[in-house]
């Protein structure tokens, strides 16, 4: 998709990111619009949802702990089903720590792994190349304030829109994921491989009794653990730089 | 209400966000040497969204049948190379669709 990324200067690398980043955004406001009405549905204001949302920068995450927040629920209950359901970024971010420009400092680690979603997480591996600084804070850029505007509608427009828009907007973040794993799928037979494992096991898990009582965080890791496991036992990376990409 | 415990749970909330989304990417600056370890890592976007869609995608609107609508039409489309938005807004737009269509004839 993206050719001579490395020999884009910084502000270019910003800009490649931030359209790069355009689909997410818009795609962030549906999803959120979703998030800023159930905050105010419950009685709670309209700062609040968007302050949620400013910090937290997650969708399942944030939903659940919200709930929680509002049901009066124990701060550790809050903090380990919040864990729970974020446990997946520790093995995004390990995945992206491989990806990225080796050479990035620090605190831009730092302040950038704020905005590792799942969405930004798959775009960034499908970059060609080594992920930049630069890039990836334009990349980040455009959905936080998607995800930040779309709180604010929804939590300003709660009450205003149907039932019926309100139950079509849950699938949204869905079709996101659909279009992000289908094109590759198509072209890469491992990844294909990887991702109707990772959807069987994770059916499994969510029918066969006793294992459905397991928590949708533990489920993801376990799916994701097994699947990749599999696809990387099936299908190794080439030793090049460029390993990722072909599979 | 009491906006003390709120924040309280809302900065938790933030932190346990955080951390996962650090550590590692804080920690980890050299390539990992291990073809498989490597191997795995790039494969884990696809299973970790993979599962996170299936089967949830079925019981995200308010009954299956527009869901399955819903998810079909994202197929198609992606399959196509259409981008995030408009599968995200065509399947949206179908759940609306089937589901109206769903309630008049169930009045019908």
């Amino acid at each position: 998709m993206q050719k001579k990324n490395r020999e884009l200067s910084g502000g270019a690398s910003f800009v490649r990111g931030l359209r790069d980043g355009m689909p997410i955004c818009l795609g962030y406001v549906s999803v959120s619009f979703t998030f800023g009405m159930m905050v105010t549905e419950n009685g709670m204001p309209v700062w609040l949802a968007v302050l949620i949302s400013m910090t937290n920068f997650t969708s399942a995450g944030q939903f659940a702990g919200t709930e929680l927040i509002l049901s009066g629920a124990m701060y550790v209950e809050i903090a380990i089903t919040t864990f729970v359901i974020n446990i997946r970024y520790m093995l995004m971010s390990l995945s992206l720590s491989q990806k990225i420009d080796p050479k990035m400092s620090m605190w831009k680690r730092c302040v950038l792994s704020f905005g590792n979603t799942d969405e930004v997480f798959a775009v960034a591996m499908q970059h060609e190349g080594k992920v930049r600084a630069d890039y990836l804070a334009g990349l980040i850029a455009t959905p936080y304030l998607g995800w930040a505007l779309g709180t604010f509608l929804g939590a300003a427009a709660a009450g205003i829109l149907p039932e019926s828009v309100r139950s079509a907007l849950g699938i949204a973040i869905y079709g996101m994921f659909i279009a992000i794993i289908i094109p590759p799928s198509r072209k890469l037979r491992p990844v294909a491989f990887t991702v109707v494992l990772g959807a069987l096991i994770s059916c499994v898990f969510h029918y066969v009794p006793g294992l459905n009582s397991l928590s949708s965080g533990w489920i993801i890791i376990i799916c994701a653990v097994l699947a990749s496991a599999a696809a990387a036992l099936r299908y190794p990376v080439d030793d090049e730089e460029e390993g990722e990409e072909n599979g | 209400m009491n906006y003390t415990r709120i924040l309280i749970g809302v900065a938790i909330m933030a932190i346990v966000t955080y951390i996962p989304r650090m550590l590692p990417l804080a920690i980890f600056r050299k390539k990992i040497k291990s073809r498989f370890i490597r191997s795995f890592l790039a494969y884990v976007p696809y299973a970790v969204l993979a599962a996170m869609t299936f089967p949830e995608i079925l019981y995200s609107t308010s009954n299956m049948i527009s869901a399955v609508a819903g998810l079909l039409v994202a197929l198609v489309l992606s399959y196509f190379g259409r981008g995030l938005l408009t599968v995200a807004l065509s399947s949206t737009a179908v759940v609306f669709v089937v589901e109206q269509l769903l309630k008049w004839m169930g009045q019908a």
